[in-house]
């Protein structure tokens, strides 16, 4: 784990839900007998709104949720999912547990950061990508294993990663 | 042995409800409440079954469901299905969960109905996202169909049902991490007892089942637990069960068999895997996931796929996940990737294993990267004693140490040539660079 795993970066201005967020937040409340379970998923709607989580982000979903803003940062900082601090457009994901490994899943992250000029947890200048390193994440049959965002691209290599960060870079 | 869990796999459209319907789907809710079965009947023919939990400790899931205090002193029961799928090597409930949710929706209705729940959540992981959205779309659908819900099917019996996403922990698949998470927390495994079917989530009665068990219930009411109980080897490892096998062979996947499918079939059976990728020969398999003993090329000879059979060997069957690895995989490498994963995962509760998974990490790639000294492999194996069998509260660490010390005492004499030459005994490692990031 990296040290970055554990500071949560802040926006420099309060933060507020907009209506539409409030509303999924309201249904979601409805779920659960407590208000704290609902602390997961509401983390995943601020996540959704803003792109990341910061400090006051995670202050407001305390307040929502009747919490102590410290119990949301122990939680913020325990699961690796949530954005501490702001990302690039497009968050590569690739995966180096053993299937991926014995995939050659490093060589591809050696390749990515070349082209992209970026290491582990690092964004490029221009706003568009950030490269992680991931855990297993089920694509073992299909390694080496990424995900762009939401998406899995799978299997891999240097040459289909090229053509992937072309296609994205291409977007506007 | 024709398919029953990946038989819809291949279709078209498999996650939509109007083919589930066509193809038989939800008769066994439809059988239960037409037929007037009590929940003590489904729980009995799920015991009789002979159905063990397809997560990784292959506990019998109608004898667990029995924990449930008989008065409840009138508190809810929840059932929890466990689709935190992260076990490195795993990857069956992704493919049961994107391709038909609805099995699983089916497999929880019985089963909630089974313990008298009315309220039933899927932990799913958070990096499934089309998992997620696809079993949201199922939920729904069922509820329209009137299979959840109030009064399901004119039966008096209700049910809700809810998809909970993780947000990227391996160690909220063990089922009191999964509970803490649950409940908004960080998931850190809580100590046993009580157990979850006394006290679980929210305090109240709760009963954790994977993904793979909850899809055999609705195929065990359908056609009987006797049909069940035959498929498999004996008696105690009964049922189909899906195989995933990822690694150095030429046809990695999922595969479903009769419980007790030979290892080396699996592996080179043209049904499966086909073989090893350019004829190569195997070094190691690691037959239960990250947290099994890897067994040799000698061991993988007679080693039935079940619960029994790989134990006999040393090892577990664990969430059935084989990886395979070929003659050209130096073992200090793997458990070096291995013990960075756990290093990664450990929840950081308990000292042995916060304080013990980063050592074993740093050893390894030590000894990995030239700069090892020969008493480190005796330490390896004095950490590896000093933080597992009943030193912290969950077995991570029991997993943690496995890759570790099986490769040592398994290939010691690779790890002697490690630190007496400073490099592999197969060439440079797979993927030798810089770590980037700092551990």
């Amino acid at each position: 784990m990296t040290h970055t795993r554990y500071r949560i970066e802040e926006a420099g201005e309060p933060k507020k839900f907009p209506p539409e967020a409030m509303a999924r937040i309201e249904k979601i409340l409805k779920r659960y007998p407590t208000k704290q379970a609902a602390l997961l998923p509401v983390l995943w709607v601020a996540q959704e709104t803003w792109g990341w989580i910061s400090k006051e982000a995670g202050e407001e979903v305390a307040r929502i949720l009747g919490l102590a803003p410290s119990h949301v940062d122990g939680v913020l900082t325990f699961y690796t999912m949530y954005n501490l601090r702001p990302v690039g457009r497009h968050l590569l994901q690739i995966c180096t547990s053993i299937s991926c490994h014995l995939a050659g899943a490093e060589r591809l992250i050696e390749h990515c950061g070349r082209r992209l000029g970026i290491g582990l947890e690092e964004t490029t200048k221009d706003g568009k990508f950030t490269m992680v390193e991931v855990e297993c994440i089920a694509g073992c049959d299909r390694a080496p294993s990424m995900m762009v965002n939401d998406a899995y691209h799978e299997p891999v290599d240097e040459k289909k990663l090229d053509s992937l960060i072309d296609r994205l870079s291409a977007e506007a | 042995m024709e398919p029953v869990l990946t038989r819809r796999v291949g279709k078209p459209n498999s996650h939509a409800i109007d083919g589930y319907l066509e193809d038989g789907g939800y008769a066994s809710v439809k059988k239960i409440f037409s037929e007037s079965w009590t929940p003590e009947r489904v729980a009995d023919e799920v015991k009789k079954a002979g159905l063990r939990g397809r997560g990784g400790a292959g506990f019998p899931t109608g004898v667990k469901w029995g924990f449930i205090p008989k008065d409840t002193k009138g508190k809810p029961v929840y059932l929890l299905c466990n689709a935190d799928e992260s076990e490195p090597g795993t990857f069956k409930d992704r493919l049961l969960m994107e391709r038909d949710p609805h099995q699983l929706v089916e497999g929880m209705i019985l089963s909630a109905y089974a313990i008298k729940c009315r309220t039933a959540y899927i932990y799913i992981r958070g990096e499934f996202y089309d998992g997620a959205r696809i079993l949201d779309r199922a939920i729904e659908e069922a509820y329209a169909k009137g299979f959840l819900g109030e009064n399901i099917l004119g039966s008096g019996y209700s049910l809700d049902l809810y998809v909970h996403r993780g947000a990227g922990a391996y160690i909220c698949g063990e089922e009191t991490g999964l509970i803490e998470s649950l409940e908004g927390k960080r998931g850190q495994p809580r100590i046993k007892p009580p157990f979850p079917a006394v006290s679980g989530v929210f305090a109240a009665p709760t009963i954790v089942n994977n993904v793979e068990t909850l899809c055999c219930v609705p195929h065990i009411i359908n056609r009987g637990a006797e049909w069940f109980a035959k498929i498999g080897r004996n008696e105690k490892n009964t049922g189909p069960k899906l195989y995933c096998i990822s690694g150095h062979v030429n046809r990695p996947g999922v595969y479903e068999a009769a419980m007790g499918l030979q290892l080396k079939d699996l592996i080179f059976g043209e049904a499966y895997a086909r073989g090893m990728r350019g004829g190569k020969a195997v070094k190691a398999v690691i037959p239960g996931g990250a947290s099994a003993n890897m067994l040799t090329a000698a061991e993988i000879e007679d080693c039935p796929l079940d619960f029994d059979g790989v134990a006999a060997k040393g090892s577990m069957l664990g969430s059935a996940a084989i990886i395979v690895m070929n003659e050209d995989t130096c073992i200090v490498d793997a458990a070096r990737n291995l013990s960075k994963f756990f290093s990664h995962e450990s929840c950081g509760q308990c000292t042995p294993c916060r304080e013990g998974t980063p050592w074993l990490y740093k050893v390894l790639d030590r000894i990995e990267s030239g700069e090892g000294r020969m008493e480190d492999i005796a330490l390896l194996e004095r950490i590896c004693n000093q933080m597992a069998n009943g030193m912290t509260i969950c077995v991570f660490a029991d997993a943690a140490i496995a890759p570790p010390l099986s490769s040592v005492l398994k290939f010691r004499d690779e790890y002697r040539h490690h630190v007496e030459h400073r490099r592999c005994l197969v060439g440079p490692r797979a993927g030798a660079r810089a770590e980037l990031a700092a551990v």
